[in-house]
């Protein structure tokens, strides 16, 4: 009875230190962003966010770009396939410009900026931290925070809306392709449907809406997990992960709820 | 003829990028204070990682313009200390007091005001990978001043010169070996010709010609600038030949200190232990672990005899 007792005491200490431990992480991480993303760049500061913006941004065109082109080209196929049924087909393209603007190209282009940008950046800011280059850096007196993570911060909160921008462009294009070259949808009411129909505000403003809350918390997420990681080998393979795990269960989890407040009628 | 004018440049080294450096404004505090007053004064300081007790009490006077050498067998927490001293890390109990301001109790923009003054030599070098070495040296000089670029490079190529890398500005730090990494990061720490340097096991992986142009080079920045200096290293030989004065630590705590002289007669088996490289004394070589018998057999001798 005692152990038994015992036991589940333990369990309840076990968890409510788990509790303690993640908000203590979550209060770490906000002070981590206030200290480091609030203030004023250098002019050192442009040029250093500039060539994060290549790394964060350019780079991660190809693989944005290609998969929104085929993305496109798929809703396209899929979405002829029903219309043609029901003899709407003529309204393909407001089907693929709507699914792109409004849902799959802030959450599709977040969860691949995770991947590839995200992760590097946890692997990059992990590998300075575990080869004592972020602490070289403290003792000459720069504060890594300023120098090292703000830059990433604002490459990753300016790279993810304009990649935005170009998967749902490539898409609309890509369905084109498809639906127009291939599948003979009429080209003046593909174009003219689609419009009609999409709203600058309700549709593109709130997509990109999410795009920027997404971008802000992928970005957080994998500089904060490179930032804060055990420096070890061991360390920088878990954080990684986590980076990808944690951005895409957030994104899929805040388009949940941001759709149901622009588009619910909550 | 070019060997004399060589080794005159590389001993006139610090006064001249001094000179350079006041020339251009950059401030030079090193004469500004008195010389009596401890640089750093460590008071008291308790420090434990888990429920390992890294510190006990250690407390520690380093004056201001003297080569100061912390020794001990590994794992005593020397680099800790150094850490402490920088405010990387900070204490559990105790406070540290560097030029009269509290490391611990700065705000975070003071702390990296302070630092400006400090160097740190790092074991491993902590050399930025994504910059090649002249960069690296650069980088306190970029950050720090507003220097032309003919100027910097110039310091830059001094201070490269003076631990024999100059030919190797344009290698990256994964060209280098470890040796040269930390003459890199050597170079670096002293760039803006700081008040402190805290050298971390500044000789080990050198071979014996760098060693011992190491060994000149701290003593000789030391002098020339009447730098602070605070080095942590195994090396008994060379250290004793550079230190002004020396810590010995053990157990959490000073066992002993003093100029090398005194240490090098002092009777404490602790100390003569340490200061003579023996094997036997009362500091044990093996880390805590049951007798080697129970690991391997499964039980003592004593239990198997009776």
């Amino acid at each position: 009875m005692q152990s038994k007792f015992s036991h589940y005491a333990a369990r309840v200490i076990g968890l409510g230190r788990k509790g303690c431990d993640v908000v203590e992480a979550l209060g770490r991480a906000t002070v981590f962003l206030a200290q480091s993303a609030v203030g004023v760049p250098s002019r050192e500061g442009w040029s250093l966010w500039l060539r994060q913006m290549h790394f964060v941004g350019v780079l991660s065109l190809a693989i944005v770009l290609v998969s929104g082109l085929f993305i496109g080209m798929v809703l396209a196929l899929q979405g002829y396939t029903i219309l043609v049924d029901f003899g709407a087909e003529q309204a393909l393209g407001q089907m693929v410009a709507l699914s792109l603007l409004r849902e799959l190209a802030p959450v599709v282009a977040a969860l691949l900026f995770a991947g590839r940008a995200g992760s590097a950046l946890t692997a990059e800011i992990g590998l300075m931290k575990a080869t004592e280059q972020l602490t070289s850096m403290e003792m000459i007196g720069v504060d890594p925070l300023r120098r090292v993570v703000a830059p990433r911060l604002w490459a990753g909160f300016v790279a993810l809306p304009i990649l935005t921008v170009g998967f749902s462009v490539v898409g609309i294009w890509g369905g084109y392709l498809v639906g127009v070259e291939w599948l003979g949808v009429f080209e003046g009411s593909y174009w003219s449907n689609m419009q009609a129909s999409v709203s600058f505000i309700d549709d593109i403003g709130n997509g990109m809406i999410k795009s920027v809350v997404f971008a802000l918390v992928v970005t957080w997420i994998a500089v904060f997990q490179g930032y804060d990681l055990v420096p070890t080998s061991e360390g920088i393979s878990r954080a990684t992960t986590r980076t990808v795990v944690y951005s895409s269960l957030a994104v899929l989890g805040l388009d949940f709820v941001l759709t149901a407040v622009m588009f619910g009628g909550l | 003829m070019f060997d004399n004018i060589s080794k005159t440049l590389f001993f006139k080294l610090p006064a001249l990028s001094r000179f350079i450096l006041t020339r251009f404004g950059i401030e030079m505090k090193v004469n500004q204070h008195m010389t009596d007053v401890p640089f750093i004064q460590v008071e008291d300081i308790h420090f434990s990682r888990g429920d390992n007790d890294i510190f006990r009490g250690v407390s520690m006077i380093i004056p201001r313009g003297k080569v100061t050498a912390i020794m001990g067998p590994s794992g005593t927490g020397k680099t800790t200390l150094l850490k402490l001293i920088g405010g990387q890390l900070t204490p559990d109990r105790g406070r540290i007091l560097i030029d009269g301001q509290d490391v611990h109790r700065l705000s975070r923009k003071a702390l990296f005001a302070l630092r400006k003054r400090m160097g740190m030599l790092f074991q491993s070098g902590a050399l930025f990978s994504d910059l090649d070495v002249f960069e690296n040296v650069a980088f306190p000089l970029r950050v720090h001043t507003d220097l032309p670029d003919t100027m910097i490079r110039d310091l830059v190529l001094l201070k490269l010169q003076a631990v024999g890398l100059r030919g190797a500005r344009h290698l990256t730090p994964a060209e280098l070996s470890g040796g040269m990494a930390r003459r890199v990061a050597l170079a670096r720490a002293v760039a803006l010709d700081p008040e402190l340097i805290l050298y971390d096991e500044p000789f080990v992986g050198q071979d014996p010609i760098s060693m011992g142009v190491l060994v000149q080079l701290i003593k000789r920045l030391n002098q020339a600038l009447s730098l602070t200096s605070v080095v942590v290293s195994h090396d008994i030989k060379e250290t004793l030949s550079i230190a002004d004065y020396l810590y010995l630590i053990a157990d959490g705590q000073v066992v002993a200190h003093g100029s090398p002289s005194t240490l090098e007669v002092n009777q404490d088996p602790r100390v003569s232990q340490f200061m003579h490289g023996e094997p036997d004394g009362p500091v044990p070589f093996h880390y805590p672990a049951e007798t080697l018998y129970r690991d391997i057999l499964g039980h003592d001798l004593a239990i198997k005899a009776g």
